[in-house]
C-alpha cells in the first residue's frame, strides 16, 4: 500500500467514440448559452451530426483491440458494434425530435444535450470492462433518461412516469451496486478480467458470487426491461415523450444488454447451465407476459412497451442459445430492433390529431387512405416486429431461434415462435386500423418535417437492407462476439 | 435459358413497383398496366412448359447463387414435373382474376393491383425455391398480400376472416420454421456440411423414431392448415367467403395447393419413413375430409360457402393421392390440384359474376336463370360437371386416377372416399337446380343481362384446359410422370435404409 500512486497511461483512441458524444454534448451546452435564443433547432443538428461521426468513429476504429485505463474501458469489435447501435438509435433519436419537440412547446437546448449525455452513458456501458465503470455508465444514462422522461413538465403523466422510472430506477440500481460489492467480496475485484480469472480458479460456486451475481441480473433486468423486472415499462414509455420513449426503447435497452453480456461472460461462464436455466426462465416469461398483455392495449406506446418486453425476452433466448451464433444473433437483433423501433415510433410521433399527439390505436383509422407512405412504412416496421420476411426482424428473429436449435434449446424455440405467432394479432390490429377502418371524426394528420422523413427513411433502409442482405452484418456481429468468447 | 426462373417469379414484383409509381388518381391505367404485367409473365413462363424436357426427374431451369454463404443459404430456384404445372397454373390464372376484378373491385384499384401482383411473386416464389430458407421466405411473405386482400377487398365479415387467416397459417408455419432449424442442425451435425439446399437435405437419410415423426409432425401441420385437411380447415370456408372474387380464386386455385405441394416436396423425401408411418392416419384425415366436406357442402344455403367446403372434399382427394405413394395417386394428386384449381376458380369466378349483378350469393334468391342468362348456365354446367367429375372433363381423370392408386393400397379408403364423388354429384347438381332449372321466382332476376365480352373472356381459356385436360390429360401428366417415379423410388429407398438404421 505503499507504493507511489500510479497513474494508468492514457490512451484517448479507446475511448474516442464516447469522447465524440460527450464532446458534442459539452459543446452543445455552450452553444446553448449563445444566441438566437428562440430556436434551438441547430443544437438537434449538431448533436445529430456528433451522434453520426461517433458512430463513423466506430466503423473506423474497427478491428481495434485495446484495453486502456487499466482494463477499466475495453475498445474491441464488441465495444464497436454497439458504438453503430447507439450511434444510430441517437442520431435518430435526435432527428426525430427536432421538429417534434417545437410542435409540443418544449424546443430547448437542455433535451438533445440530455440526449447526448445518456448516449455517451451507453456507449461506457459497452465499453466498459469494470464492474464500477458499468455502473458509472449506467447511472449517466439513467440519469439522463429520468430526466427526459420526465421533460413535458407540465403533463401529469410524464411527471408520474419520470417519478416512477426515477424511484423504481434507483432501486435497481441500488440492487446492481450491492450485487457489485458482493462480487468484489467474492473475488476481490471489480475488473471483469480479474473477476472471471478468480472464478476460474474456484471461486464460482462462492455464494457471495452466486448472490452477488444474482443482484446484478435484477438491475440488467430492470434495464432490458425483462419479467419480472418490468414494471416501469408501460407507464415510462407512455408518459415520455415519444422520442425518448423510442431512445428508451433501443439504446438504453442495448447498452444494458452490452453489460449483460459481457459481465455474463467474465463472471458466469463456468456456472454456464445454472444461469441458462435462470435467463431461460425469465426469457419465457418475458415473451409470453410481454405479448398477453399486449394484446389487451389501446394505447399504441404502451402496446408497444409491452412489445419491447417481449423482445427483451426473444433476446434473452439467443443470451440462453450462447456461442458466438447466439450472442451475435443478440447484436444483430439489437441493431434490427433499433431501426424497426425508432421507426414505429417515428411514425407515430409524426402524427397528430386535433393537435394532440396520436397514440390510441383509433386514431390510425383510415391512414392509409390519406397518407399512403407512412401506412405502408408503419406497416413494414410492425411487420418486422412481428417477424414476417423480408424483413430485418425475419432474419433477426430467425438467428435467435435458430441458435436455440443449435443449443439444443428446442422448446425454448417452440416457445418463442409461438409467442411471436401470438404476437402477429396484436400487430396485425394496428395494420387492420389503417388499411380497413374508417376515421370517426376529424382523421390523424401528417406533420411534414424534413428531419423526420430522413429518420424515417434511414430506419426503413435498415428495415429492408437487413432483411434482403443480411449476411454481411451478421458475420460482422458473430466476428463481434469472438473476443468475449475466448 | 439461365434466368428465366427469376424473370418469371419477380416480374410481377416488378410490375407491383410499377404501378406504384403511377399518379395516385390513375386507378384505370393501374389496373391496364396490371393487367398487361400478369399477361406478359404468362407469356414468359411458357418456355417454362416448351423447354420442360418431361423425360428426366431432375430439377430445370436450375438457378443457383449464394445468399448467406456462412449459413448455407443459397438463392436456388428450380422447377421440376412436381412444380411446372403449379407455375403454369399460376401465372395462366392471374390475368384472368385481375380482368374479373375489372369492375367488381370497386375502390382503390391501384393498390388492388400492387398487392395482387405481390401476391404472385410469392405464390411463384413458394413453387421454384429448392432452397428451405427462401421457400419459407416467400411462404410467409406471401400471407401479407393475402391478408390485405381479404381484409381490404372483402365482404361485411372481413376482419375477422382476414385475421383468422394469417394467425391459423402463422401458427402452423412458424412451428414449421423451428423444424427446418432442427433438420439443418441434425444434418451438419451429422455430414459437417450446414446447408439449406432442398436437394442436398433430400439425399440424407435422417434416424427414424420420434425425432422424425416430431419434424414431420410440425411440417405436416404448417401444410395441413394450408390445405386445408379437417380438422384443420375451419379458417376455410370463413377466408373463401368474406374474400373479394378474385381473392377467392387465387386462394382456392393455388393457395391451397401450397399445402399440398409441401406434403409431396418436403415431408415425403425429407421424412420418408415418418410419411409412411403417419400415412394410415392421414388417409383417415383425407376420408373424413372428403365426406364431411361433401355433406357440409350439401346443407349450404349460399353458393359461394358450398363451393368453399367442396374444397374441403377436393383436397382430401389429392391427400390421398399423394399418399399412397402409387405413381397413378401420385399423378393424380398433381393432376386434381390443377384439376381443382380450374373448376373451383372457375366457379368462384361464376359467383362472383352474378354476385356483381344481384348482390347476394344465397341459392333460394336465384331459379331459372336458364331462360335469362343462357350463356352464363351453359358455362355452370360444364363446371360444375367437371367439378364433380364427369368423364370426359378434367376432375375425372384426376379423380379417377387417385381411386386407382388408393384402391391397390387402401381398399377402405378408396371405397369410402368413392362415395364422395356421389355426394359431390348430389350438391353440384341440387344446387344448380335451384339456381339456374325452374320457372324465375323472383322479379329481380328477370332483368340479369348474361355474360359479357370481359365475362367470356375470363371464362373461356378456363373452360377450354377443362376440356382439354378432360380429352386428352397426356400432355400434362405427361409432364410429372418422370419426377413422380423419381420421388417414389427416393422416398422408399430412404424409408428402407431409415429403418436400418433404427436402433433395435
Amino acid at each position: 500500500m505503499s507504493e507511489a500512486l500510479v497513474f494508468p497511461a492514457i490512451d484517448l483512441r479507446a475511448i474516442a467514440p464516447i469522447l465524440v458524444l460527450a464532446g458534442t454534448a459539452l459543446l452543445l451546452l455552450v452553444l446553448d448559452l449563445l444566441p438566437p435564443r428562440d430556436r434551438k433547432d441547430h443544437l438537434g443538428v449538431i448533436g445529430a451530426i456528433g451522434a453520426v461521426v461517433s458512430l463513423l468513429v466506430a466503423l473506423w476504429l474497427w478491428g481495434a483491440d485495446v484495453r486502456a485505463f487499466r482494463g477499466m474501458v475495453i475498445l474491441d469489435d464488441y465495444t464497436l458494434f454497439f458504438g453503430l447501435i447507439i450511434g444510430f438509435a441517437t442520431s435518430l433519436v435526435l432527428m426525430l425530435s427536432l421538429d417534434y419537440l417545437r410542435r409540443q412547446g418544449m424546443e430547448s437546448g437542455e433535451f438533445y444535450i440530455l440526449v447526448l449525455f445518456s448516449a455517451t452513458g451507453m456507449a461506457l456501458m459497452a465499453a466498459a470492462g469494470d464492474l464500477i465503470v458499468v455502473f458509472l455508465g449506467l447511472e449517466t444514462m439513467s440519469l439522463s433518461l429520468y430526466v427526459l422522461t420526465g421533460f413535458f413538465r407540465g403533463r401529469l403523466d410524464a411527471a408520474e412516469a419520470s417519478m416512477k422510472y426515477f424511484l423504481l430506477g434507483a432501486f435497481a440500481s441500488g440492487f446492481f451496486l450491492y450485487g457489485i460489492a458482493l462480487v468484489f467480496g467474492a473475488t476481490g475485484s471489480t475488473n471483469l478480467d480479474r473477476i472471471a480469472a478468480a472464478v476460474a480458479g474456484g471461486a464460482a460456486r462462492d455464494p457471495l458470487l452466486v448472490v452477488g451475481f444474482g443482484l446484478l441480473l435484477v438491475g440488467f433486468g430492470f434495464k432490458i426491461s425483462s419479467v419480472p423486472f418490468h414494471m416501469w415499462a408501460s407507464d415510462v414509455y407512455q408518459g415520455a415523450p415519444t422520442s425518448v420513449t423510442a431512445l428508451i426503447a433501443t439504446g438504453s435497452k442495448a447498452a444494458a444488454f452490452a453489460a449483460l453480456l459481457r459481465v455474463l461472460l467474465a463472471v458466469a461462464r463456468p456456472a454456464q447451465p445454472d444461469w441458462a436455466s435462470l435467463l431461460w426462465v425469465l426469457a419465457v416469461l418475458s415473451m409470453t407476459v410481454g405479448n398477453v398483455v399486449a394484446i389487451a392495449q389501446q394505447n399504441l406506446k404502451r402496446m408497444l412497451a409491452y412489445s419491447s418486453i417481449a423482445h427483451a425476452g426473444y433476446m434473452l433466448v439467443g443470451v440462453v442459445a450462447g456461442g458466438a451464433p447466439g450472442h451475435g444473433s443478440v447484436l444483430f437483433y439489437l441493431l434490427v430492433y433499433t431501426f424497426t423501433t425508432a421507426g414505429a415510433f417515428g411514425v407515430i410521433l409524426l402524427l397528430e390529431r386535433n393537435g394532440q399527439e396520436a397514440v390510441r390505436l383509433e386514431d390510425f383509422a383510415g391512414l392509409a387512405a390519406r397518407h399512403p407512405v407512412m401506412a405502408l412504412a408503419l406497416s413494414l416496421f410492425l411487420l418486422s416486429l412481428i417477424g414476417i420476411p423480408p424483413t430485418a426482424g425475419f432474419v433477426g428473429k430467425f438467428y435467435l431461434f435458430g441458435a436455440a436449435v443449435r443449443a439444443g434449446y428446442i422448446w425454448l424455440a417452440v416457445i418463442g415462435v409461438l409467442n411471436s405467432a401470438a404476437a402477429a394479432y396484436y400487430y396485425l390490429r394496428l395494420i387492420v386500423v389503417m388499411y380497413m377502418r374508417e376515421p370517426e371524426g376529424m382523421p390523424a394528420t401528417l406533420v411534414p418535417s424534413f428531419s423526420g422523413g430522413l429518420a424515417l427513411a434511414v430506419a426503413l433502409w435498415g428495415v429492408v437492407q437487413f432483411g434482403v442482405l443480411p449476411a454481411p452484418l451478421f458475420d460482422l456481429a458473430q466476428a463481434a462476439v469472438t473476443p468475449l468468447l475466448r | 435459358m439461365s434466368g428465366l426462373l427469376s424473370t418469371v417469379t419477380f416480374l410481377p414484383a416488378l410490375g407491383a413497383v410499377l404501378v406504384f409509381l403511377l399518379p395516385r388518381r390513375a386507378e384505370a391505367l393501374a389496373r391496364q398496366v396490371a393487367f398487361a404485367v400478369a399477361v406478359v409473365t404468362f407469356v414468359v413462363s411458357l418456355p417454362l412448359y416448351f423447354g420442360f424436357s418431361p423425360a428426366t426427374p431432375d430439377y430445370q431451369f436450375v438457378e443457383q447463387q449464394a445468399w448467406m454463404p456462412t449459413l448455407g443459404v443459397s438463392y436456388h430456384l428450380g422447377v421440376d414435373g412436381i412444380s411446372l404445372l403449379l407455375v403454369l397454373l399460376t401465372t395462366f390464372l392471374m390475368p384472368l382474376v385481375l380482368l374479373s376484378s375489372w369492375s367488381s373491385v370497386e375502390a382503390r384499384w391501384k393498390e388492388f393491383a400492387i398487392t395482387m401482383l405481390l401476391l404472385e411473386t410469392g405464390m411463384l416464389g413458394v413453387f421454384v425455391a429448392l432452397d428451405l430458407f427462401l421457400f419459407y421466405v416467400f411462404w410467409e411473405a406471401m400471407l401479407i398480400p393475402m391478408y390485405l386482400i381479404i381484409g381490404i377487398w372483402g365482404g361485411s365479415n372481413r376482419v375477422y376472416a382476414a385475421i383468422k387467416f394469417i394467425l391459423y397459417t402463422l401458427f402452423g408455419s412458424l412451428l414449421m420454421l423451428v423444424a427446418i432449424l432442427a433438420l439443418y442442425f441434425q444434418h451438419g451435425a451429422a455430414t459437417g456440411t450446414y446447408t439449406f439446399d432442398l436437394p442436398v437435405l433430400a439425399t440424407f437419410v435422417l434416424p427414424g423414431g420420434l425425432n422424425q415423426s416430431l419434424l414431420f409432425l410440425a411440417f405436416a401441420l404448417a401444410f395441413a392448415i394450408k390445405v386445408p385437411m379437417f380438422p384443420f380447415h375451419t379458417w376455410l370456408p370463413d377466408a373463401h367467403v368474406e374474400a373479394p372474387t378474385a381473392g377467392s380464386v387465387i386462394l382456392a386455385a393455388v393457395l391451397l395447393k401450397m399445402g399440398t405441394y409441401g406434403f409431396l416436396r418436403f415431408c415425403l423425401p425429407l421424412f420418408p419413413q415418418a410419411s409412411l408411418q403417419f400415412a394410415p392416419w392421414i388417409f383417415a384425415l383425407a376420408v373424413i375430409g372428403i365426406v364431411y366436406g361433401a355433406w357440409v357442402s350439401t346443407v349450404q344455403p349460399d353458393i359461394k360457402k358450398l363451393v368453399a367446403y367442396s374444397s374441403v372434399s377436393h383436397l382430401g382427394f389429392v391427400m390421398l393421392g399423394l399418399f399412397t405413394l402409387t405413381a397413378q395417386g401420385l399423378v393424380g394428386g398433381i393432376i386434381q390440384m390443377v384439376n381443382h384449381g380450374l373448376s373451383t376458380g372457375a366457379l368462384f369466378l361464376l359467383v362472383g359474376m352474378i354476385y356483381e349483378r344481384r348482390h347476394t350469393r344465397l341459392i333460394a334468391d336465384f331459379g331459372g336463370l336458364w331462360s335469362v342468362m343462357p350463356g352464363f348456365s351453359v358455362i355452370f354446367l360444364i363446371v360444375s360437371l367437371s367439378s364433380l367429375g364427369l368423364p370426359g372433363l378434367n376432375g375425372f381423370v384426376g379423380e379417377f386416377l387417385i381411386l386407382v392408386g388408393t384402391f391397390q393400397v387402401n381398399r377402405t379408403a378408396a371405397v369410402v372416399a368413392t362415395t364422395g364423388i356421389i355426394f359431390a354429384a348430389v350438391y353440384m347438381l341440387w344446387m344448380y337446380q335451384r339456381v339456374i332449372f325452374g320457372e324465375v321466382t323472383r322479379e329481380e332476376n328477370r332483368r340479369l343481362s348474361d355474360l359479357t365480352a370481359r365475362e367470356w373472356a375470363v371464362l373461356l381459356p378456363v373452360v377450354l384446359f377443362i376440356v382439354w385436360i378432360g380429352v386428352y390429360p397426356a400432355p400434362f401428366t405427361g409432364m410429372t410422370e418422370a419426377s413422380v417415379q423419381a420421388l417414389i423410388a427416393q422416398t422408399q429407398a430412404k424409408a428402407a435404409a431409415t429403418t436400418t438404421l433404427m436402433p433395435r
